[in-house]
């Protein structure tokens, strides 16, 4: 078994004027998950379609499981599953005779395509409807059927495109784990997703792309630590409470404290880590202010994302110099949750502090 | 990890397009109504044209008006398989199929040598029921069963072609509406603009060599020739003095031209 599953130097693809991915470097250990992350139309789907064969780079070179992306493409294909972002599944065909079809084409023979459909169909919870037309199916079953179909061959190298895009935060659940049971087996995965949730849960290293370019890289927690450290959020009963509070936080702050006035809530980056907390919430509760939220936060994936592409549920802000006064000033807008499952707030258990704070800098 | 297949070979091939055509027969078990449509709308060109325009139209220098329409009906339905194959095909590639298809380990003809064979038995079966429903309306073969044969090859051999073109145009265009209005325009322009219901003498000159050299003219003519359905008279110009010959060069040449056209394409299909 080869220790690098994916290896891609420079790779670019262009469509015409538009260059879609502008010299992407990436590695993937066997038996890992890479996330690809970024923003749509950032050349992740292009990636994919160019390591799966399905197009041809234009520059740079890539290898899959030890072959040539454009040279030893059947040997590539024979190692590879790929699950996209449609459900490619045929809606006429029942779930078993989809898999059984997709095993037959990779040559498994009559009796091994057939025992393979049932085995897959098994473990992904699909034999109650495996006599059904996949039409019939939710959305959750579909991508569960894509996936068995991708699994046929018993891959080496896996791909999912946004495998979740659209699903309930249950069909999500069930198909996180499905995806960890392949890589728990020894599958080599690289996921390209919109929902940093997914990414944080699933991968072990991160690739953030934008407009064709790698822009960051490393595990979930260093792209964090690559946000900020810990913060304290603090939030206070009345507003006139909120001077005393500040007073009280002073000594323990690494920075001058960040007030969101309408929020009544208290930002202070911590001198000593979550040493301080103790001292913090004494200090608070000696002084008798009337705490209604202490919270210790930390950078979520989303934070990366939001700094590293300027991209996010803010309008007009920017990447770098965000203003952190101006954006507290309306913290109910962005505590909005985009969708169900997306928020990933790694928090100490103290109290529930809500709302996603970008920029500690 | 465990060895998928052994080394491409025709035998692989062969096995990988039986299991597609199965995939597509499949559809048509499960979808009767498109095999009723494709069937029967030929079917009832027949019965209009044998009975309704029979009585109306005579062809100068042939015998029944019967006799000298079938062919024409024939090669209507090899036309009506370009709206059948690029329906078939941009369904494939708005679903993700075709990528997944791709992402496997088989030749890069095999999905739409698949698809197209499977549209071909299709067409087969429509041709049949055409050819049960002209001897229903006293439409007769006065040749020799090889030359009778040869005629109905004719006839698959021009519809094979126009799968490959449906295919082709299934893959440019993905947007069902726009392949149903194109399919739309081939099937009018080159079936009236053919000899396909009537003999071209009306037309002025040039559009008359137009009309003489579209594939569907020549076609039905090879097949007037093949069956003894020819009127007796004939114009002096290439295609009514050479009918078979030109119908099999122009066929062979479509298939020759089209199916690289469309390799080359699926190559480089996206999904839209």
């Amino acid at each position: 078994m080869m220790d690098t599953a994916i290896r891609a130097t420079g790779l670019g693809k262009r469509y015409g004027e538009h260059h879609a991915l502008k010299g992407v470097d990436l590695e993937v250990a066997a038996g890992t998950v890479l996330g690809l992350l970024g923003p749509n139309g950032a050349g992740k789907t292009t990636t994919v379609r160019l390591l799966a064969t399905l197009l041809e780079p234009d520059q740079g070179r890539a290898e899959v499981a030890g072959f040539d992306v454009v040279r030893q493409q059947r040997q590539v294909r024979r190692r590879i599953g790929l699950a996209g972002q449609y459900a490619a599944v045929d809606g006429l065909l029942t779930g078993r005779e989809n898999l059984e079809l997709l095993g037959r084409l990779l040559h498994l023979g009559r009796k091994g395509a057939r025992d393979r459909a049932a085995e897959l169909l098994a473990r992904f919870e699909l034999e109650d409807a495996a006599g059904k037309p996949a039409q019939t199916y939710s959305g959750g079953m579909r991508r569960r059927l894509d996936l068995a179909a991708a699994l046929i061959g018993r891959p080496a190298v896996l791909f999912l495109d946004e495998p979740t895009t659209g699903l309930d935060p249950a069909s999500r659940l069930v198909l996180w784990e499905m995806v960890r049971e392949q890589v728990a087996q020894g599958v080599t995965v690289l996921l390209t997703t919109q929902y940093l949730e997914e990414a944080d849960f699933l991968a072990d290293r991160i690739l953030v792309i934008d407009t064709g370019r790698v822009i960051a890289e490393g595990t979930p927690d260093e792209l964090k630590r690559k946000v900020g450290d810990e913060w304290l959020e603090v939030g206070v009963g009345t507003e006139a409470a909120l001077p005393q509070a500040l007073a009280v936080l002073a000594p323990v702050a690494a920075a001058k404290p960040e007030v969101d006035l309408s929020g009544r809530r208290i930002t202070v980056q911590l001198a000593d880590g979550i040493g301080t907390i103790a001292a913090a919430a004494v200090a608070l509760e000696t002084a008798g202010v009337p705490v209604t939220d202490f919270a210790l936060r930390r950078p979520s994936l989303d934070d990366v994302f939001f700094q590293l592409t300027g991209r996010g549920a803010q309008v007009g802000r920017a990447p770098e110099q965000a203003a952190p006064q101006a954006e507290r000033a309306e913290p109910e807008q962005r505590d909005q949750p985009e969708e169900p499952a997306g928020r990933n707030e790694e928090r100490v258990p103290v109290a529930a502090a809500a709302g996603r704070t970008g920029d500690q800098q | 990890m465990s060895d998928i297949g052994a080394p491409a070979g025709l035998g692989t091939a062969l096995g990988d397009t039986a299991a597609l055509i199965g995939r597509h027969l499949r559809h048509l078990r499960r979808t009767p109504e498109k095999v009723i449509a494709i069937t029967l709308t030929p079917v009832t060109m027949v019965i209009v044209l044998g009975y309704l325009f029979a009585s109306v139209v005579t062809v100068t220098g042939s015998g029944e008006y019967h006799d000298y329409v079938m062919a024409g009906v024939f090669a209507q339905v090899g036309l009506t398989c370009v709206g059948v194959a690029a329906l078939g095909v941009a369904a494939d590639l708005r679903t993700g199929l075709i990528d997944r298809f791709r992402s496997l380990p088989m030749g890069r003809a095999t999905v739409l040598v698949g698809h197209t064979a499977a549209d071909l038995l299709t067409t087969a079966t429509a041709t049949g029921a055409v050819a049960l429903a002209g001897l229903g309306v006293g439409w007769r073969i006065h040749k020799d069963l090889g030359s009778a044969a040869l005629g109905f090859v004719l006839v698959l051999a021009f519809a094979y072609a126009m799968l490959w073109l449906g295919a082709l145009i299934g893959m440019v265009l993905s947007n069902a509406e726009a392949i149903n209005g194109i399919s739309a325009l081939f099937l009018v322009a080159l079936s009236f603009l053919s000899n396909s219901f009537m003999p071209l003498t009306g037309l002025p000159g040039w559009l008359r060599a137009v009309a003489e050299w579209n594939p569907v003219s020549l076609v039905a003519g090879a097949c007037r020739e093949l069956w003894g359905n020819a009127p007796a008279v004939v114009g002096d110009s290439l295609p009514d003095r050479h009918p078979v010959l030109l119908a099999v060069i122009v066929v062979a040449g479509l298939l020759a031209v089209l199916i690289p056209v469309d390799l080359r394409i699926y190559r480089t299909a996206v999904t839209r």
